[in-house]
């Protein structure tokens, strides 16, 4: 019960994106076009599970006994960061498809807040192994929602008629606010 | 003392990491052509497809396989088609520069419109309701060729035309795909007489809805029947290198303007708004 509160909370009510706002520069960058979209929100997907486990792992087993609470931001993303760059070498080994389709994504996001976030929010809230590995793939899945949503908007504006000096950014930071107050409906489902 | 843990404890993550990758990078490593990196560096990256590939990358790809020609790329012209041949070891080709040329002029001003569009504003959409100028075969203003362009060699004029900057136009043709009226081509870069005007409305017609239409008056057919041919009410060049320079002048008693040189001599020049910007 207490995780599937965590995943609905993480996709829909706690969103990642309209909710804490991380995330927002894959968020407005490629949210162009539905395909990149949704590699993009694998990527996603996959690095916040990624940083689930092995945030999680560093903090309890390292940080946690010696004392070093302090040194999470630090240590979060130099292992992140080393941990996608292996990954993402072992892809393109294994697997060019799946390389050309998620693997030049990877390293966009290695550094991006939204894993961070997910690392630092996962300690904060005292959750064990199982409730971070779930809250980091729900948070994902609510990335990817999100992404898919707005790029999907994105291309219908495309055609639309949209006044000069909104076009461009200013109209995707416009949508994005009107999806992030259409995601506040949500709160309270959860107290 | 209790800057000693974390230190060593960072200094141990980060070296356990980085042996990691080491590894893994000698491991992992694909095995990739040097050369397929050189040629890529070499390429514009504009990724426009004017080579038939479907970016640079699968050009270089296709360069190192043997499947494609040194001289490929449109855009990197010359320079970059001997530097690969020097890579590859291949005979450079020599690659004629193509650059857009549009084949209309009808202006705001020339040729009226039939009706207020509001509809969404691009060419294409326009073009699918049958256009909001009276004549059915000319620029529509909305520059999707504009805005198709990745090297921002071309922009709106004020007369509605696209004025193209033959400088930065790299000849990749995707303006060419973009007008749904075909109103745009690559032609040589020193090929300077064109017919402007795709006009096939019958004389009557077409001198109704454009002043500088085409109206299948037959003076340029008779000045050099030798080049230039008169095909549904529209004057055809089909070899404009047959065209004498002697009888630019007897071709260029167009009424409208329709055919002529792109370029005229400096004082001319001056008097008449060019459709190309150098």
């Amino acid at each position: 019960m207490n995780l599937l509160i965590i995943f609905i909370s993480a996709v829909l009510i706690n969103n990642f994106v309209f909710y804490y706002f991380l995330g927002l520069c894959p968020y407005l960058g490629v949210s162009r076009k539905i395909g990149p979209s949704i590699s993009m929100g694998m990527a996603v997907t996959f690095v916040l599970s990624l940083t689930a486990v092995s945030s999680w792992m560093i903090n309890h087993w390292i940080l946690i006994p010696y004392g070093l609470d302090y040194l999470q931001i630090v240590s979060f993303i130099l292992v992140i960061a080393s941990l996608v760059q292996l990954v993402e070498m072992f892809i393109r080994k294994v697997s060019p498809p799946l390389y050309q389709a998620m693997g030049i994504y990877l390293p966009l996001i290695t550094t991006n807040c939204v894993i961070m976030g997910l690392a630092l929010l996962a300690a904060l809230k005292n959750y064990n192994f199982l409730e971070t590995v779930v809250f980091g793939v729900s948070a994902g899945i609510g990335f990817t929602l999100a992404i898919v949503l707005m790029a999907a908007i994105r291309e219908q504006l495309e055609l639309a008629d949209v006044p000069r000096p909104l076009r461009g950014a200013a109209i995707a930071l416009i949508t994005a606010g009107i999806i992030s107050l259409a995601f506040m409906g949500f709160s309270g489902i959860i107290k | 003392m209790s800057l000693l843990v974390p230190i060593i404890t960072m200094g141990l993550i980060a070296f356990v990491l980085s042996a990691g990758l080491v590894f893994a990078y000698r491991k992992l490593r694909v095995e990739v052509d040097p050369r397929l990196e050189e040629i890529a560096a070499l390429l514009p990256q504009a990724n426009c497809g004017a080579c038939g590939f479907a970016g640079c990358q699968a050009l270089a790809e296709a360069l190192v396989a043997g499947k494609a020609e040194t001289n490929a790329c449109p855009v990197g012209g010359n320079e970059v088609a001997r530097l690969l041949a020097a890579i590859l070891g291949k005979e450079s080709l020599e690659v004629t520069k193509k650059v857009a040329r549009l084949h209309c002029r009808g202006t705001h001003e020339a040729a009226p419109a039939r009706s207020q569009y509001t509809g969404p504003a691009t060419c294409l959409a326009a073009h699918l309701l049958g256009g909001h100028k009276l004549c059915t075969y000319g620029c529509l203003h909305f520059g999707d060729c504009v805005r198709s362009c990745p090297f921002d060699a071309m922009r709106l004029g004020d007369d509605g035309l696209p004025v193209i900057n033959e400088q930065k136009c790299t000849g990749c043709g995707k303006c060419v795909e973009a007008c749904p009226r075909g109103l745009l081509e690559l032609h040589p870069l020193e090929r300077n007489i064109f017919v402007f005007c795709r006009s096939k409305d019958r004389p009557a017609v077409a001198r109704k809805v454009c002043k500088n239409a085409c109206i299948a008056c037959n003076i340029c057919v008779r000045a050099c029947p030798e080049a230039i041919i008169m095909e549904s009410n529209l004057a055809k060049i089909t070899d404009w290198k047959k065209i004498p320079a002697d009888k630019i002048a007897a071709i260029e008693k167009c009424p409208t303007g329709a055919i002529g040189r792109l370029k005229k001599e400096r004082d001319e020049a001056e008097k008449i708004e060019l459709r190309a910007e150098v």
